[in-house]
């Protein structure tokens, strides 16, 4: 019912817009307005349902709150008595009858009959509020009315108002994820700093052991936790590192044979092909690394372990014996294929933008087609490349899902391969998931971490597009 | 513009060049057989007895033999044909423009004198174009040696994003023509002096080309192919993105290189090719309209429309 109090201001407009027109026609009458009779009609659209909608959404926003702080002043004595959880359900439950629903809970002996008492008395408030704020909005509306109605004149500039309330809705909207970016930002920091409080940033930054499990009582062992999360930049980095290895030649060697040698049939194909790749989930990724190229790469490293066992290489044998289903290799590879379509779209895009002069003056030179890519496209395109380059860098850092299957939870301090290493997105989502204390050192590490990934990643983004848009000028 | 070469209409005499029907308005020693290096300058000179009296006294300098002979060429993109039966005679040590309004199919002509029209997907090549009697579209000629033998030079300047050095040093190192880097030190300051942009680049030879003015860099690019030692250079239209001086510049260059090269270049400005060609073809609507020596196309035109075109009736 609540719902339909927001189609009035749309009423309200449209009547005020035809009104509107209609007077500005007659007031109008042969005189040079300043502005048309439908700007003067939009702007006492503005005028009337401006008003009307912020005194419902208000209503919307407040009422319930004040409904409830009526309905409770006045509490039967059997309610005072509950604590707070029951005395919410209770509350709850009076709203549901109110509203025609049955109960969820049954409710005993004073408290059934409270319950019924009470639902009345929420159903009344219920009707004041909705006709309070029918009259509210409408008395908001008449105002603005009488005041924008009054001033439709010749010489007034409706155009101009009306231009500024459209500039000013376009502002806001641009505004709200803007806001909201910075407000996520804000509670990142407040948060990180309430971590750096107790554990020093150099410590955080240097420090070599993570085990972030804090005991519950003092005499645990490992009852203090290690905050320092190099083991955790050392796995980002590693992973980063093979995700790249693979996804950069391979990339940005399709995105070449694409841009170059492909015929526009082959193209047409590939291209379609790459993009769908780009929207594959990366979880799918993740499962297919934990479950079919995990096993693969194990049961091949273990195969070649088991040759070299006994021999002279038996120290490694052993070594490669142990090697699990996780490690570095499996998530990086696998991140790497997932970056292959991203890194080839954006370096065709580029290798595109070279101008076609340069190709011409190459071949016309008698340089092949590969002297051309080496010699002049690449060098070319370098630049944009490079930026490319690390706006995978930057996926690579924060992806989070195939890591969390397929890397591993061990924070080791390595650049093996073959180990299971953990990454920041990892840990972030292991210490954030499940019940959590909310103000334990190991919560509020996840702010740290999450601080230093959007940091780092905020770096690296703004690097990339800094380099890929002097290079799209160059060209322009 | 006027022209001081120009005859007005009244004086050209009997040979109303409307009345005179000609296949295609151009004379071409087209029966004769010539065999590879048989043509000489005698070969290019109008023949046809039909002419009516003699027009204009012949240039006084001589033209080259014949470097490249089309015969019938005609070039479709896709389904639309560009260029109609086009047959030439190109003559060494001689700078031959090609004049038309836009979209006649001149760029297209000149693409295929050095097969630039392979690296079109949709184009498709008829016609025999000899070069040294030796036909280009052959499969035996590998258009990557056909390209280092004919320099193309473009509209707009094209330096590639390297240093002076390195553009000019591109086709000898691409080609291995030079064995050290003396050689190469020479190859480059030689085609960079011949180009006439040595004194004015010789003391940053390792900054971008792309940082030159867009008369230098123009020059940078004829320096660039010259590097290669070419026998034909082609030149579309390369003082069109120009402003006068360097255009005058690249003009006399144009002059000084015809000593040595086979020059043909692509002009839409009735001057330049009045000032720097000894001979010109008219094209028009994808067919060569006309061709013979400059002086005589522009003062004693055969055909119609090329009289319309160069006394700026239309295009
Ligand atoms: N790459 C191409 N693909 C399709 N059509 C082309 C292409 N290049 C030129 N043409 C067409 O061929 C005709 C001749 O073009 P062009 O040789 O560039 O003319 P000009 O150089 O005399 O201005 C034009 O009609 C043009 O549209
Ligand atoms: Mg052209």
């Amino acid at each position: 019912m609540s719902a339909l109090l927001f189609l009035l201001p749309i009423v309200l407009a449209v009547a005020a817009f035809v009104a509107g027109r209609a007077v500005a026609h007659r007031r109008f009458d042969g005189v040079r307005p300043h502005s048309r009779p439908s700007q003067h009609a939009a702007l006492a659209a503005i005028w009337v349902a401006v008003p009307a909608l912020v005194v419902v959404l208000a209503a919307a926003l407040f009422g319930g709150q004040v409904e409830r702080g009526l309905l409770e002043a006045d509490q039967p004595a059997a309610v005072v008595a509950l604590d707070d959880i029951r005395r919410d359900a209770f509350y709850a439950d009076v709203h549901r009858v109110a509203g025609g629903e049955t109960p969820l809970q049954t409710w005993e002996a004073p408290l059934s009959a409270d319950l019924q008492s009470q639902a009345v008395r929420a159903g009344q408030l219920d009707s004041i509020r909705l006709v309070g704020a029918l009259a509210a909005a409408l008395l908001a509306a008449a105002i603005g009315g009488l005041f924008a109605f009054s001033r439709i004149r010749p010489d007034l500039r409706a155009r101009n108002r009306v231009e500024g309330w459209v500039v000013g809705v376009l502002l806001a909207c641009a505004a709200v994820a803007v806001l909201t970016t910075v407000g996520i930002v804000a509670s990142l920091l407040i948060d990180a700093t309430r971590f750096f409080e107790r554990v020093p940033v150099q410590e955080f930054l240097l420090g070599t052991q993570w085990s972030p499990q804090t005991a519950i009582r003092a005499d645990q062992v490992g009852s203090t936790g290690a905050f320092g999360a190099l083991p955790l930049f050392a796995g980002t980095f590693l992973i980063m590192l093979i995700a790249m290895a693979v996804a950069a030649p391979v990339g940005l060697m399709s995105a070449i044979y694409l841009s170059e040698y492909a015929g526009p049939t082959t193209r047409a194909i590939v291209k379609p092909v790459l993009e769908i790749l780009a929207g594959v989930p990366t979880v799918v990724y993740g499962f297919f690394a934990a479950l079919t190229v995990g096993p693969a790469f194990r049961a091949f490293f273990n195969g070649i372990g088991a040759q070299l066992i006994g021999g002279p290489l038996d120290g490694l044998g052993q070594y490669l014996m142990l090697v699990q289903n996780q490690m570095a290799l499996v998530a990086g590879g696998v991140m790497g294929i997932m970056l292959i379509p991203f890194v080839s779209s954006l370096s065709d895009d580029i290798i595109n933008a070279v101008p076609q002069s340069l190709r011409d003056g190459s071949y016309a030179m008698g340089a092949t087609k590969s002297e051309t890519v080496g010699r002049v496209l690449m060098p070319a395109a370098l630049p944009g490349v490079a930026g490319a380059l690390l706006l995978a860098v930057s996926r690579a850092v924060g992806e989070t899902m195939i890591v969390t299957m397929a890397a591993g939870l061990a924070a080791r301090l390595t650049l093996n391969p073959l180990d299971t290493v953990t990454t920041v997105t990892v840990q972030i989502v292991t210490l954030l998931t499940g019940d959590q204390e909310f103000d334990s050192a190991k919560t509020l590490s996840a702010f740290g971490l999450g601080l230093t990934l959007f940091l780092a990643t905020l770096v690296l983004n703004i690097v990339a597009q800094r380099i890929v848009q002097t290079y799209r000028q160059q060209y322009d | 513009m006027k022209f001081n070469i120009f005859r007005s209409h009244d004086d050209r005499g009997s040979g109303d060049p409307t009345q005179t029907p000609r296949m295609g308005g151009h004379v071409l020693p087209a029966a004769r057989s010539d065999g590879p290096d048989g043509p000489t300058a005698d070969a290019v000179e109008p023949t046809d007895a039909t002419a009516g009296p003699a027009l204009q006294p012949r240039p006084a300098e001589p033209l080259g033999p014949i470097k490249i002979r089309a015969r019938d060429v005609s070039v479709h993109y896709g389904d639309k044909q560009a260029l109609h039966d086009v047959s030439v005679d190109i003559p060494d040590k001689t700078v031959t423009a090609f004049i038309g309004p836009s979209g006649c199919g001149k760029s297209t002509f000149l693409r295929c004198l050095n097969r630039m029209n392979d690296t079109i997907p949709s184009a498709r090549v008829t016609g025999r174009i000899e070069m040294d009697g030796q036909d280009v579209n052959s499969k035996s000629v590998d258009p990557v040696l056909l390209r280092a033998q004919v320099g193309m030079v473009f509209q707009k300047p094209n330096p590639f994003p390297k240093s002076i050095y390195e553009n000019v040093a591109y086709g000898p190192r691409i080609h291995g023509l030079t064995t050290s880097k003396a050689d190469l030190d020479g190859v480059v300051e030689k085609s960079l002096r011949r180009a006439g942009l040595w004194d004015e680049v010789a003391d940053r030879l390792h900054s971008p080309g792309t940082g030159l003015s867009g008369g230098q860099q123009q020059r940078l690019v004829i320096a660039r192919a010259i590097a290669v030692e070419p026998e034909v250079i082609l030149m579309d239209e390369p003082c069109s993105a120009l402003d006068p001086i360097a255009t005058a510049k690249i003009e006399e260059l144009i002059d000084e290189l015809r000593e040595q090269y086979c020059i043909v270049i692509v002009t839409h400005s009735m001057a330049q090719a009045a000032r720097v060609s000894q001979r010109t073809a008219f094209f028009h609507m994808g067919r060569l309209v006309e061709t013979g020596n400059t002086e005589e196309i522009f003062t004693n035109p055969r055909e119609r429309r090329t009289l319309d075109y160069i006394t700026g009736r239309f295009g």
